[in-house]
């Protein structure tokens, strides 16, 4: 699902990014990323969601070779990404139930479908309630959760996250992350962004670490306990 | 809504939009574009005092060469009215029979170019000219009327342009009856070459107007886009296509044309009302019952179709240049 081969990321005028990174996961694997903070983790995310390119080597990400997709197909590219973004990236002047449907919309599902599957995605983050909403009255978690209800909303093969718990309590926390099991256990490939390795490490689930742009640890496809 | 359902719901197999019917498909395409179309000009009715202030900006824009077009049209209209100015007088050979002239009469009031034809016996001139000229007691010393008789023709009005007046004037001159044929085409061919002139500024006036509603339309639907910038980034990272983003800044453009062109509608309709008290006055103190013709449908049509395509243009054109420059980070 996701292959890194010797992967360089370097931004101009500083030291890499990303420096020869070569991982792979295997599609309806799930993995954590972790690293400090400027280690890479965010940029080894842009480049699987096509926001950046790498500078040397190859991504493949479902069997496409990420530096030989056209400009126009890019969008076509992101829709088998759901993508949970640290600030949320909602649109505030639209409702909870707008936001999550957005991304049917852009695909072109039918109306009916969207009720449905909005209701469905926003009732697994406990939100349902809060659809008539704007995400300012939201409290941070709330956003938060509503953000990871617009990305599994149409069911992606891949899910990516940069640091979805960022902002949520503990218990929120593990039920954020048993919702990304749930999600991995019917096939769907995740990966994480995130530096809570107490809550990574109870997970026991493989786990990429990143220090200054190179891969310093990977415990290895498998791993799960 | 219970669990079990919810979660057959959106663990299943990814179900995509493609695999529905087609009807139905189309349907929310459809759907899509209403939606589209009408919140883009919901967005607007939020903004109304600038949205006001740009379709005014167009509006003024398009009301100009609007006006002047429905001057010029105005003034062919009153210079059809001249037509029996343009008269051609045949002065015709002195052997020429009264029957002839009577039958050459008869054949040229036959011709499709001409509106009507008048016969002047030399008697008649003669008596016109003793009347008008105050020459009368030097024309009784002359043994023998020294006036021909004459053809007077007026060209119709379809055929009252200098060219065709002139084409006109030579198959006439071809008579054989005909000695001389004459024709004072002066005034108007100057009224037509001053014309001509107005035709071409409107024409001017209208490709640049035309420029500056594009730049217009571009520059406002530019500022929509600067504002809207976060929204067509997160659109973009979800997997929304160029058209997708493109498509409310489009019709946008559609409203602000329209709107434009609806208050440039107004502008013309308000003048022509203004100036046609005035003019109706001028012309009665000329004997003549012009008066001032509002636009026609074809007018209407392309002031607001004009409206709405050139709002198109430069919303496409701002489209064009700006969306591509915002890329998610």
């Amino acid at each position: 699902m996701i292959r890194f081969t010797k992967v360089t990321k370097r931004y101009p005028g500083t030291n890499d990014a990303l420096s020869e990174v070569s991982f792979h996961m295997a599609p309806g694997e799930m993995a954590f990323l972790t690293g400090h903070s400027g280690a890479g983790k965010s940029t080894l995310l842009k480049l699987i969601a096509l926001l950046e390119h790498a500078t040397r080597g190859q991504v493949i990400i479902n069997g496409q070779n990420l530096a030989k997709v056209p400009r126009r197909r890019i969008p076509y590219v992101r829709r088998d990404i759901g993508i949970i973004f640290q600030d949320h990236r909602l649109l505030y002047d639209r409702t909870v139930f707008d936001n999550v449907a957005l991304p049917l919309i852009i695909e072109g599902f039918p109306e009916r479908e969207i009720g449905r599957r909005v209701r469905a995605a926003l009732d697994k983050v406990d939100l349902l309630r809060r659809e008539k909403a704007y995400p300012v009255t939201l409290s941070g978690g709330e956003q938060q959760r509503v953000g990871i209800a617009r990305a599994i909303v149409t069911k992606p093969p891949l899910l990516l996250a940069d640091e979805p718990t960022g902002n949520l309590d503990p218990e929120l926390s593990a039920e954020i992350m048993a919702l990304f099991e749930q999600f991995n256990g019917v096939g769907v490939t995740v990966l994480v962004a995130s530096h809570d390795l107490d809550l990574i490490s109870r997970m026991g689930r493989r786990m990429l670490t990143l220090k200054d742009g190179r891969l310093v640890g990977d415990t290895g496809a498998g791993a799960a306990a | 809504m219970n669990q079990e359902a919810n979660d057959r719901l959106l663990l299943r197999e990814r179900a995509r939009p493609a695999d529905s019917r087609l009807a139905t498909r189309l349907r929310t395409w459809l759907l899509r574009h209403a939606q589209v179309f009408f919140g883009s000009l919901g967005r607007l009715a939020r903004t109304p005092v600038s949205t006001l202030m740009t379709a005014a900006v167009i509006g003024i824009a398009l009301a100009l060469p609007t006006g002047l077009h429905l001057l010029l049209q105005n003034l062919q209209q009153l210079s059809g009215g001249w037509e029996g100015a343009a008269q051609i007088s045949l002065f015709l050979r002195e052997d020429t029979s009264e029957g002839e002239a009577e039958a050459l009469l008869a054949q040229i009031r036959k011709l499709p170019e001409v509106a009507g034809a008048e016969y002047i016996s030399r008697e008649a001139a003669l008596a016109e000219f003793q009347r008008l000229s105050g020459f009368g007691e030097a024309l009784a010393a002359l043994d023998e009327n020294p006036l021909p008789a004459v053809i007077v023709v007026s060209p119709g009005l379809l055929h009252a342009s200098p060219a065709a007046t002139e084409a006109l004037l030579g198959r006439l001159r071809a008579l054989p009856a005909v000695d001389l044929a004459q024709l004072d085409m002066q005034w108007i061919q100057r009224l037509y070459a001053i014309m001509a002139i107005v035709e071409r500024t409107v024409a001017v006036l209208g490709l640049l107007l035309a420029l500056g509603v594009i730049l217009v339309v571009g520059n406002t639907i530019r500022l929509a886009i600067q504002n809207r910038r976060d929204e067509i980034v997160i659109i973009k990272l979800i997997g929304g296509t160029d058209a997708f983003i493109r498509r409310p800044f489009l019709y946008s453009g559609f409203w602000y044309g329209l709107l434009g062109g609806i208050l440039g509608l107004v502008l013309v309709g308000a003048a022509v009302i203004a100036l046609d008290g005035p003019i109706t006055e001028l012309a009665g103190l000329y004997q003549s019952s012009f008066s001032l013709q509002g636009p026609d449908a074809a007018t209407v049509g392309l002031l607001l179709g004009g409206g709405i395509l050139l709002g198109l243009a430069g919303s496409w054109l701002a489209v064009g240049r700006h969306l591509r420059a915002i890329e998610p980070r």
